[in-house]
């Protein structure tokens, strides 16, 4: 069996007296797109901001390929071999695309403190090839501030893949997104997942990508983990029916 | 160390701290509403002293001092309303730096509008009626309005607590504060709310100005000493919070009191007056707390605001041939200068000048350009290479080129210190911060008589050896900062300079990506030091001595202006700025006794008309040129 990824444990976190995270534990492997749901309050974004670094959980563990990385801060997180992208798409405005992807590299692999060779000539060839997989190499040397919001999606995917992650972190990867943007982008995740052998942890409010293009789906409800397992399976999975269907949200999900 | 001592001043310093906070509060609750540090407020209060005296005088006792603060406060805030109408609105949704920058412009106005009012001569004005005699106390005699002044603060917070919880007006202000663009979603006239804001805190400042009446004449420097003060005391309560502004107040205003009760002391063997510490006490306290608290004691990580699309700088480009070739011809020109100054003979001494205003705005450029840092207190480092080397080459006797080493590395020393603090905070606190830390750099040159002259400062700084022709140093400056240009900008195309426009357009980005901010900014902040350094350094060889003066806040902002005036978001901006501030420094501002309100104008109309500075201008209007030449 291929050891996993990224392995939860017990995870815990309340905020005053509220449980936000009450004993979820769960893991991903290579080559696997999971989805996390929940309704809204379900400690969905707790959870995921645990996992990358920016919360501290109150009890249990993140092991990242087999190294606990329980509170680490982001960038440590980072050196682990994880990749982010971020609910609103995050790049380096005031540089050209292929800048952007060139820069990350070289954070990447521990060289941003150099000082005398110009950027514009350092590993273009990697981030040329990078931008060609996530079709962005066509404007690769405009400026990052003027594309339109689905090729900043694309770039900052460019942007997290140019660190090599073993595991990549999406949160609400298709959000201010068309819908055939959206159906686009999950499905270029989705073949990189495949020829990469990476692992990818996403959080998603279109019903449509999460049980068109996931392996596998996790569902909070409350803080706590009520379902894990195969998009047919949660699916029918009664529980996960009444958390959407009982809090009267099904309807505006299924979209 | 006498108890009656302790307690006399401790009763002193509550009656400066409900001074201090009178100011503070103002300042917080206008910065609470409407997100605006106003670098203006002390001007308030300096016009409050003002009118204050000014009408007291015409009044008959009993009804002169009172008359005198409930006119004050009438009018400033009258005037602070006006302010709001005519300027501020125009800036609300401009980057904070231009805020900043505009409202500083205000303050220099006003400091000559009250110049050309009341004239230069401090102007005392009468006691409060009814509060002229003293108590004793622990058998020392405590002039009543102290006391009157002790309880003034307190009454001023429970009067602004009750305005706050209970009044409409109030109730509108907390829910601004904690999300404005709510507050107008729900349809409150913002317009109106935010006048209203601004005259109350000008109004607020006005009676703290007014209330000083007794206790110290009307001059034309309180504007700065009062807003240095209320910087440190909002800051260390945080911003926004007027229970913490109190707070602060007591504290400084303590620490103060403290200081001066202790005398001096003997430590080790060694006699310190620890009243000297005084003019650094209240930073060393904002440090502090700044470090432990980044946003003070009561205050809170600013409320999410929304954020408004502001221009976004273009990504960087080698100069094309035309650019080469103008580079070149400047090169060239300052190179040629010497042969000028034959027929010329003040171009080369004017060519001097504008070469250190040059390295001087350039490296702030490096933090605040690609680093997206807003220095306010630049001078410091431009202070400790000018000392630094001044001190070496006069006291330890090594040579000029030794001293023109030395001084920017002790400028660099200080920006590793200074540094590690200022680079973890953000935006306006990181402003605040290097001000402070400049403003201890200023009182430690101007108290340490005996290893910087004091207020008269070092003199006798002469170049040696094959520098000491005019000639020779003008040329090795030259190339000095010929060179230090050219590093900063090969700096801003390496990764490493890439690394810090990427901590900047994207603090998140960067660090999801593995960059190491804190480190990237400490570094830039180093470097820039360092250069700065190198600036103040040379200015104490060209003009032979150093001052207080040559690093005082006034030099750091006006670095800021050089920038910004050149344009922030080019490399070649501080270039242009600096040449142009320099010669316009030089020629117009020699001629007038109101330069403080041209300069002032100056900055209101970069801020406002041309944002992108002089280099901003220059690619528009080469972009209309390019334009117009594709067109048949």
């Amino acid at each position: 069996m291929i050891a996993p990824v990224l392995q939860v444990e017990q995870l815990a976190k309340s905020y005053g007296g509220v449980r936000a995270l009450d004993g979820v534990s769960f893991d991903i492997r290579p080559g696997e797109l999971l989805a996390l749901i929940g309704p809204n309050g379900a400690g969905k974004s707790t959870c995921f901001n645990i996992v990358n670094g920016q919360l501290r959980p109150d009890a249990g563990t993140v092991r990242i390929l087999g190294r606990d990385a329980t509170g680490l801060p982001p960038r440590a997180i980072a050196r682990l071999g994880v990749g982010r992208t971020f609910q609103i798409a995050a790049v380096f405005g005031s540089m050209t695309v292929v800048e952007n992807v060139q820069i990350a590299w070289l954070a990447a692999h521990r060289t941003v403190f150099a000082f005398w060779n110009p950027l514009a000539n350092r590993h273009r060839a990697e981030a040329l090839e990078l931008l060609e997989q996530t079709g962005m190499a066509e404007l690769a040397d405009r400026p990052a501030a003027s594309l339109a919001y689905g090729d900043v999606k694309r770039l900052e995917l460019a942007v997290a893949l140019a660190g090599n992650p073993k595991l990549l972190l999406m949160d609400e990867p298709t959000a201010g997104m068309s819908t055939a943007e959206r159906g686009a982008l999950i499905a270029l995740v989705k073949a990189l997942t495949t020829e990469r052998g990476l692992a990818v942890l996403f959080t998603e409010h279109s019903m449509d990508v999460v049980f068109g293009h996931a392996d596998r789906v996790i569902v909070l409800a409350r803080g706590r983990l009520i379902a894990d397992g195969s998009v047919d399976a949660v699916r029918a999975d009664p529980k996960v029916r009444e958390v959407y269907l009982g809090s009267g949200l099904a309807s505006g999900e299924r979209r | 160390m006498a108890l009656d001592a302790l307690v006399f001043q401790a009763v002193n310093g509550l009656a400066s701290a409900s001074g201090l906070f009178l100011v503070a509060a103002g300042l917080s609750i206008i910065f609470g509403v409407t997100r605006i540090v106003n670098m203006a407020h002390g001007s308030f209060y300096m016009f409050g002293l003002y009118i204050a005296v000014t009408v007291a005088d015409r009044l008959p006792s009993p009804f002169d001092f009172w008359g005198g603060v409930l006119v004050a406060v009438a009018l400033t805030a009258l005037i602070g309303a006006l302010v709001e109408l005519v300027l501020l609105r125009r800036i609300y949704r401009a980057p904070e730096l231009y805020q900043l920058l505009a409202t500083f412009a205000l303050m220099l106005v006003m400091n000559d509008a009250a110049l050309w009012l009341w004239g230069p001569e401090d102007q005392l004005g009468p006691r409060a009626a009814g509060l002229t005699g003293t108590v004793e106390l622990l058998g020392r005699r405590l002039p009543d309005y102290d006391i009157f002044l002790a309880l003034a603060g307190p009454a001023v917070l429970l009067g602004l607590n009750r305005l706050l919880t209970r009044s409409r007006f109030g109730r509108l202000i907390r829910a601004a504060t904690q999300d404005r663009e709510m507050v107008a979603a729900l349809g409150v006239n913002e317009a109106v709310l935010f006048t209203a804001v601004f005259a109350l805190g000008a109004g607020i400042a006005g009676l703290g100005g007014a209330l000083q009446m007794p206790r110290e004449p009307a001059s034309l420097t309180l504007d700065l000493a009062v807003l240095g003060d209320a910087f440190v005391v909002v800051v260390i309560g945080g911003m926004g919070s007027i229970r913490g502004a109190y707070v602060a107040a007591v504290i400084v205003a303590q620490v103060k009191a403290l200081c001066i009760a202790l005398g001096t002391v003997e430590l080790g063997g060694l006699a310190f007056n620890m009243s000297k510490l005084t003019l650094v006490a209240e930073f060393l306290v904002m440090a502090l707390v700044l470090v432990v608290r980044p946003h003070g004691l009561f205050g809170r990580p600013a409320p999410a605001t929304r954020i408004h699309a502001s221009a976004v700088e273009a990504p960087l480009v080698p100069l094309g041939p035309g650019g080469r070739g103008a580079a070149l011809a400047a090169i060239a020109l300052f190179a040629a200068m010497p042969l000028i100054g034959d027929s010329f003979a003040y171009a080369p001494v004017l060519a001097q000048d504008v070469l250190i205003a040059v390295l001087f705005a350039a490296s702030l450029h490096f933090i605040m350009g690609p680093g997206g840092m807003a220095s306010f207190g630049h001078a410091a480092y431009f202070g400790l290479g000018a000392y630094g080397a001044a001190y070496a080459f006069l006291t330890l006797g090594v040579s000029t080129p030794a001293a023109l080493v030395l001084g920017p590395a002790i400028a660099g020393l200080g920006a590793v210190v200074f540094g590690w603090f200022s680079v973890r905070l953000e935006g306006v606190y990181f402003a605040m911060l290097t001000l402070a830390f400049a403003q201890i750099v200023w009182s430690i040159v101007f108290q340490w008589e005996e290893v910087t002259g004091g207020s008269n400062g070092l003199f006798g700084v002469w170049p040696e050896g094959v520098l000491e022709s005019p000639t020779g140093f003008y040329l090795a400056s030259f190339a000095l900062v010929l060179a230090g240009v050219l590093v900063l900008r090969r700096l801003a195309f390496s990764p490493f300079g890439h690394a810090l426009r990427a901590a900047r357009d994207s603090a998140l980005r960067a660090q999801a990506s593995g960059i190491d901010i804190a480190r990237v900014r400490w570094l830039a902040f180093i470097i820039a030091g360092t250069l700065c350094g190198l600036a103040g350094t040379l200015f104490a060889f060209a003009k032979g001595s150093i001052s207080p003066e040559a690093i005082s806040v006034g030099r750091s902002i006006d670095a800021l202006v050089m920038v910004l005036l050149g344009g922030v978001q080019s490399l070649l901006g501080p270039l242009f700025g600096a040449s142009a501030f320099t010669l316009l420094q030089d020629t117009v501002m020699r001629e007038t006794a109101y330069w403080r309100a041209l300069l002032g104008a100056l900055m209101i109309a970069v801020v406002l008309l041309f944002p992108g500075g002089i280099a901003g201008g220059l690619s528009d209007i080469a972009a209309r040129l390019r334009r117009a030449a594709g067109r048949p």
